[in-house]
């Protein structure tokens, strides 16, 4: 059985930094592997332990500077890796979820995976729209934001649990193949082995561009116009000076409201 | 020419949620702006009772679409692009909550119309729609232009109050015929998440703790300081996923809503996800040493420093 899992880099923001236009000024940034995709990296990885025979490659959309990321997926568990860009990729200030999902559903065109995994969303642009679109691209069904997976290959099902608001979960049954969006918590991400990160470096990472993938035009229908530091409506009081003096401060404002042991 | 405004509601096991009614504010204003007519659609469920709720000032018909009981994906995504075709409104509106993740990529792919999920503000300009939203966990708020004369929206609860007063919309029923061999999912059933021995939503203090703590070992700074303050303790979803703390102990969308006297955030960035449990306390006190947190937007009082400097004092000051 073919997993195929869609991996992405967050940006994430320094405490402190500078917008330049609508991007933020890359000194202030660093790129890691999407808190949301190392759980369903690691659903996978449970998986191929679970169950005989299941490959897993992950699909990143991503300059290569996200080649490191995707090594960390390899180190992780899976045996090989597409990675899909172009210049006119790089020049796309806003990819739409849509047009990501173009680009990972050419790649699962060739790889015909029966299950797909994505996070259910990435922390910087937070659009969580990629996974569900891509099941509608290639005609899978699907089941977003999931807290639990277990697939029944002979019945050709997989039964999840949807975590709702207000600490309901929905139990769900989706004929496969289908596209799951994983939400934090399912499991436990393991640690990469040393020899894992060893092997990691040796396994394929195939780069494509979308023409590759069929995929001939990645104009977005989204562009960003503004970015800004939100307006703090804030009326915060903040106590200032050593931890001592703040928190004895804090202390007799808590006392005030009748905070007491 | 004048766009139409479609707002399809959310309800779940017999009651129709509120972000329902904001969904029509925010769909009200949109039509102002472009002239055109707000319609609601609500799908599945008690149909009739949930259209009569929908039925606000502001609102020019209601569609009742009756299939089923609770929400299905594969009958919400065909129920809503059937609406789309007969009634061809400009812009489709539906809350941004996981059962609106779980199917309006799906429609807005389907009709290849742009999504732009999680907007807290809309404009209108001639006829081209911009979309407010947040980036980088709320550290950045990005204006998004939208190309083409259509959208798919889905909004942040919260973001819009809820519909009033009483509409005069027609109230009817919209067949759709659902393709049942396209339905290749079934919901089975719910589950509470698990019940323990504390109760976070009756405590009158909360000391809740983020991933600023770091490890497990270091939970108990924390506990300290709850004893010392006779305070009950809870976390962010890190925290629960993690399994340091149980299930019952997390505060926020997936959690609970809780509306403590006092609620102290430590090391929790304050998510959209985690505020929404919070932000009815009646003071929020936040201990986190990134000044730019979003926590400090909804806190009363802060301190801007090492929670492991600052914990302890605290902890000090009421041990005493
Ligand atoms: C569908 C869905 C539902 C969700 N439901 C919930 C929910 O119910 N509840 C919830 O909480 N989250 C929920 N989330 C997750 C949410 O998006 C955030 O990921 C989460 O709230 C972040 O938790 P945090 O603030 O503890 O961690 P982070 O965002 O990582 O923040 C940690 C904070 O600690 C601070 N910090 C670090 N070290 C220190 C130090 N030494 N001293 C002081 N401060 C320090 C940092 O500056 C940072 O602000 C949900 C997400 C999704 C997609």
């Amino acid at each position: 059985m073919n997993v195929l899992v869609a991996v992405t880099e967050a940006a994430v923001p320094d405490d402190e930094f500078e917008i330049n236009g609508t991007e933020i000024d890359e000194q202030y940034l660093t790129y890691e592997l999407n808190e949301w995709d190392e759980y369903a990296l690691e659903e996978a990885a449970g998986l191929a332990e679970a169950h005989d025979n299941v490959e897993i490659t992950t699909v990143t959309v991503g300059p290569e500077r996200a080649e490191e990321t995707i090594r960390k997926g390899l180190a992780k568990g899976a045996d090989r890796a597409v990675r899909v860009w172009d210049d006119e990729l790089a020049a796309v200030d806003l990819l739409a979820p849509a047009t990501k999902a173009r680009l990972l559903a050419g790649v699962a065109a060739q790889e015909e995976p029966e299950l797909i995994l994505a996070g259910a969303q990435s922390s910087d642009d937070s659009f969580g729209a990629t996974g569900v679109a891509l099941a509608a691209q290639l005609g899978y069904e699907w089941a977003a934001v999931i807290n639990q997976l277990e697939l029944d290959n002979d019945r050709g099902v997989a039964t999840v649990h949807r975590e709702l608001e207000g600490g309901v979960e929905e139990l769900t049954e989706v004929e496969l193949p289908a596209v799951a969006t994983i939400q934090t918590g399912i499991n436990e991400p393991r640690y990469a082995s040393l020899r894992g990160i060893r092997q990691a470096q040796r396994k394929p990472l195939d780069v494509h561009t979308p023409a590759d993938l069929g995929v001939e035009s990645v104009a977005s229908p989204l562009s960003l116009s503004e970015l800004v530091e939100p307006e703090s409506e804030s009326n915060v009081s903040l106590f200032e000076g050593g931890a001592e003096r703040t928190a004895g401060e804090l202390a007799g404002v808590l006392r005030e409201k009748g905070v007491e042991a | 020419m004048s766009a139409d405004v479609l707002a399809v509601a959310e309800h779940r096991r017999g009651d129709l949620r509120d972000v329902s009614l904001e969904l029509l504010t925010a769909g009200r204003e949109l039509a102002d702006e472009t002239g055109g007519d707000l319609h609601a659609a609500v799908i599945s469920g008690d149909v009739e009772a949930f259209g009569d709720r929908l039925n606000r000032e502001g609102v020019d018909a209601v569609h009742t679409v009756a299939h089923g009981e609770e929400f299905n994906h594969d009958v919400y995504a065909q129920a809503v692009t059937t609406l789309i075709d007969e009634f061809d409104p400009a812009y489709v509106l539906a809350p941004n909550s996981v059962n609106g993740f779980d199917y309006v990529p799906a429609v807005a792919d389907r009709l290849s119309i742009p999504l732009v999920t999680d907007v807290t503000d809309l404009a209108v300009d001639g006829s081209e729609l911009t979309a407010t939203r947040e980036f980088h966990g709320g550290k950045t708020e990005g204006t998004v232009e939208i190309a083409g004369d259509r959208a798919a929206l889905t909004i942040r609860a919260g973001g819009w109050p809820a519909a009033s007063g009483n509409g005069d919309a027609t109230v009817e029923p919209f067949e759709v015929e659902i393709d049942e061999s396209a339905v290749r999912s079934t919901v089975t059933g719910f589950e509470e998440v698990g019940g323990g021995d504390v109760d976070i939503t009756d405590a009158d203090v909360l000391v809740s703790i983020g991933r600023g703590i770091r490890e497990e070992d270091n939970l108990d700074l924390i506990f300290d300081l709850a004893d010392a303050m006779d305070a009950t303790v809870s976390a962010s979803q890190p925290i629960i996923d993690n399994g340091w703390l149980p299930a019952d102990h997390q505060v926020g969308q997936s959690g609970k809503v809780v509306t403590p006297e006092v609620y102290i955030a430590i090391g929790i960035s304050g998510a959209v996800q985690h505020v929404a449990g919070m932000k009815g306390a009646e003071t929020i006190v936040a201990i986190n040493d990134d000044p730019s947190a979003p926590i400090f937007d909804i806190a009363d009082y802060g301190i801007v420093d090492d929670l492991f400097e600052v914990v302890p004092a605290l902890t000090e000051e009421f041990a005493g």
